[in-house]
């Protein structure tokens, strides 16, 4: 059984009088391990796919199965409770709370899950270890550098250890020199088992993935896995 | 999510965002501080009054009588003038009653004026000087210090030169000798002390007990007013058998004052309870004029509140985008914006006591006024609601907020 499974998912918006087909009978499936990047235009419907994915949206239409539950019709507080178990966000622009130190910006989602002090603590500073900031567990955000930030977000993204890491345009903020070496730590990440699910619309980040799924006007226009090592439609 | 430790975040993030804003925050509260002082200050000062109440009820006695011309509380002009009419109590009304009466303690007539005392150099002006008998002792409730004694039914009969002080008068006058069976001159004339009352405090913090002098009612007849309105004192000595004694008083004083069936009294028996009446009526007054104070200003506190809180979270908008997507429930987000609001408004009754505290130290100077911890907690909880109630709202819409456009907003 797939990790992700999308069943000719749709989305539509009401704007005033007008619908909008942000998606239209997309199925995707992924499995565990897989690193996937997700492209398109603007206004292909890569965002809303995100948000579906991401569990911070649900579909119109179509199943949504993440781990053999079926989100695709939970209320808010199930959905948060997924996206606390399973997700973890990588965003432009970082999301961190400024008011926070490194360490109080990764336990946040641990404090959702409602780990003691003293165990989300330990797993903090882990996390932090994992993405080589371990020695800046107490600088605050405006303390760090861009890379510095992303890194803390990604530390933030791995410390629930959750089946999908869904990271939005994360080098968009970033030079390009930095850009490479936080694509550089996805890949590693990727190595070690994870599943990442990076959603650009730059090809020279999406060529890190072994696989792209492209979007076009809300339907998959492509769906191809490079290196020949898995085919698209498992 | 375990609820204490959603509590707790809740706690650290709005004392983060007080921190933040600590201007704004203390700007906003100041509707609360007003209330809050209102509230506390009120509350001191009906405790005050009951308190003050309560220490000279209990100097007095509760089973004690004053009988006089006219009542205690005379409402209108027209009733004074009407009053004044009415005869004197005399001396010889009081000797009548208290043959008439068999079934009380004590009656004791009792006349008041002011005088100088002295003993050799030292002087002790504006002393209250009462006129009464060896049964003043039981019907005013009075401790006598150690090593003295009140004037005899002798010496009081007969008129004799002697008086027993309050404790200020001894310490004015005898501030290291024993004053008993010294010579002190009241008005230029020697009289022998023969003992010296124990301290009774403030009555009703108004004026002291302790500053006065009494002496045989004769003495005070002969030498310092022929012909005083007496007030009765009468200790029942039972205060089970209050009503009954006022009937059977009533009647005798009917009898010494001789009433003829029809005839309205000329005289009023007051009793310690019409001070406790009027005492109610004050506190609720004060109760009623400071709720509406307190009402106001708490409303319109609240309302600041709401407004600033609207204010942050659309402020935080993507930090609450944020924290929904890493798992954050609706109701944790309520929480920590109600919390929010909550501390803010904890933080304007902190501000608030801080204020009231040297207002009810000065007050101190009037009535036995203190702030009570049950009023500061009273305090502290007024604050902490209006800021649940008033912060409702905006942490509502906070907690509503769909995560995908709260992440979106710029």
């Amino acid at each position: 059984m797939s990790l992700i499974c999308l069943t000719n998912i749709a989305r539509r918006y009401v704007m005033g009088a007008e619908t909008i087909h942000a998606l239209r009978d997309v199925s995707v499936s992924i499995e565990r391990g897989e690193y996937v990047a997700i492209m398109g235009p603007s206004g292909s419907g890569k965002s809303t796919l995100m948000n579906l994915l991401g569990c911070l949206d649900t579909p119109t239409e179509g199943t949504y199965e993440l781990n053999g539950e079926n989100v695709s019709d939970m209320d808010d507080n199930q959905l948060a409770d997924i996206r606390n178990r399973e997700i973890g966000f990588v965003f432009q622009t970082f999301n961190l709370l400024p008011r926070a130190n490194a360490l109080r910006n990764v336990e946040l989602p641990l404090i959702y899950s409602g780990m003691r002090l003293d165990e989300r603590r330990e797993r903090a500073r882990e996390a932090l270890q994992q993405v080589g900031l371990g020695d800046r567990v107490t600088h605050k955000p405006n303390e760090l550098s861009g890379g510095q930030r992303q890194r803390v977000a990604i530390a933030r993204a791995l410390v629930t250890r959750p089946s999908i890491i869904l990271a939005d345009e994360p080098t968009g903020n970033l030079d390009s020199r930095t850009g490479e070496e936080i694509m550089q730590l996805f890949a590693r990440l990727s190595e070690a088992g994870n599943t990442i699910l990076l959603v650009t619309h730059e090809e020279s980040i999406a060529a890190h993935a072994r696989r792209v799924v492209r979007l076009l006007d809300g339907r998959v226009a492509a769906d191809e896995a490079k290196g020949g090592d898995r085919s698209p439609e498992a | 999510m375990n609820f204490l430790l959603e509590l707790g975040e809740g706690l650290r993030i709005a004392l983060e965002a007080i921190r933040a804003n600590k201007l704004r925050s203390i700007l906003t509260t100041l509707g609360i501080i007003i209330g809050v002082v209102t509230v506390t200050l009120m509350g001191t000062a009906i405790d005050g009054l009951n308190r003050a109440f309560m220490q000279s009820i209990a100097k007095l006695g509760v089973d004690t009588l004053y009988i006089s011309r006219t009542g205690w509380f005379v409402e209108t002009y027209e009733d004074w003038t009407r009053l004044r009419t009415r005869p004197q109590i005399t001396l010889r009304d009081v000797m009548q009653l208290e043959k008439e009466v068999h079934t009380v303690l004590a009656v004791a007539p009792i006349v008041r004026s002011m005088a100088g005392v002295k003993y050799r150099e030292r002087s002790s002006q504006n002393v209250s000087i009462v006129g009464s008998t060896d049964q003043m002792v039981l019907t005013g409730g009075l401790g006598i210090e150690t090593g003295g004694r009140f004037f005899t039914a002798e010496e009081s009969d007969g008129g004799r030169p002697v008086c027993v002080i309050g404790s200020d008068v001894a310490t004015n006058l005898f501030p290291r000798l024993n004053p008993v069976g010294k010579q002190v001159k009241i008005n230029l004339r020697p009289y022998e002390v023969v003992g010296v009352l124990e301290s009774q405090g403030m009555f009703m913090g108004a004026f002291s007990l302790d500053n006065q002098v009494i002496i045989p009612v004769r003495q005070f007849l002969t030498h310092f007013w022929h012909d005083p309105d007496f007030e009765i004192q009468v200790k029942v000595g039972d205060v089970a058998r209050l009503e009954e004694a006022k009937d059977e008083l009533r009647g005798a004083m009917r009898k010494v004052r001789r009433l003829e069936p029809g005839d309205a009294d000329d005289f009023a028996i007051n009793q310690q309870e019409q001070i406790a009446e009027r005492l109610r009526v004050v506190s609720a007054t004060i109760a009623a004029v400071g709720l509406f104070i307190t009402g106001l200003s708490l409303f319109v506190g609240g309302i600041g509140i709401m407004n600033i809180m609207f204010v942050s979270v659309t402020e935080r908008t993507r930090e609450i985008g944020l924290r929904k997507a890493l798992g954050a429930k609706r109701r944790t987000i309520l929480v920590q914006f109600l919390i929010e609001a909550a501390a803010i408004c904890v933080v304007g009754g902190l501000l608030a006591l801080a204020i009231a505290w040297p207002v009810t130290l000065v007050l101190k100077h009037f009535m036995p006024a203190q702030l009570s911890l049950p009023l500061v907690g009273i305090a502290l909880l007024v604050s902490a609601l209006t800021g649940l109630i008033s912060g409702f709202l905006p942490a509502w819409r906070a907690a509503r907020m769909n995560p995908v456009d709260a992440l979106r907003n710029e």
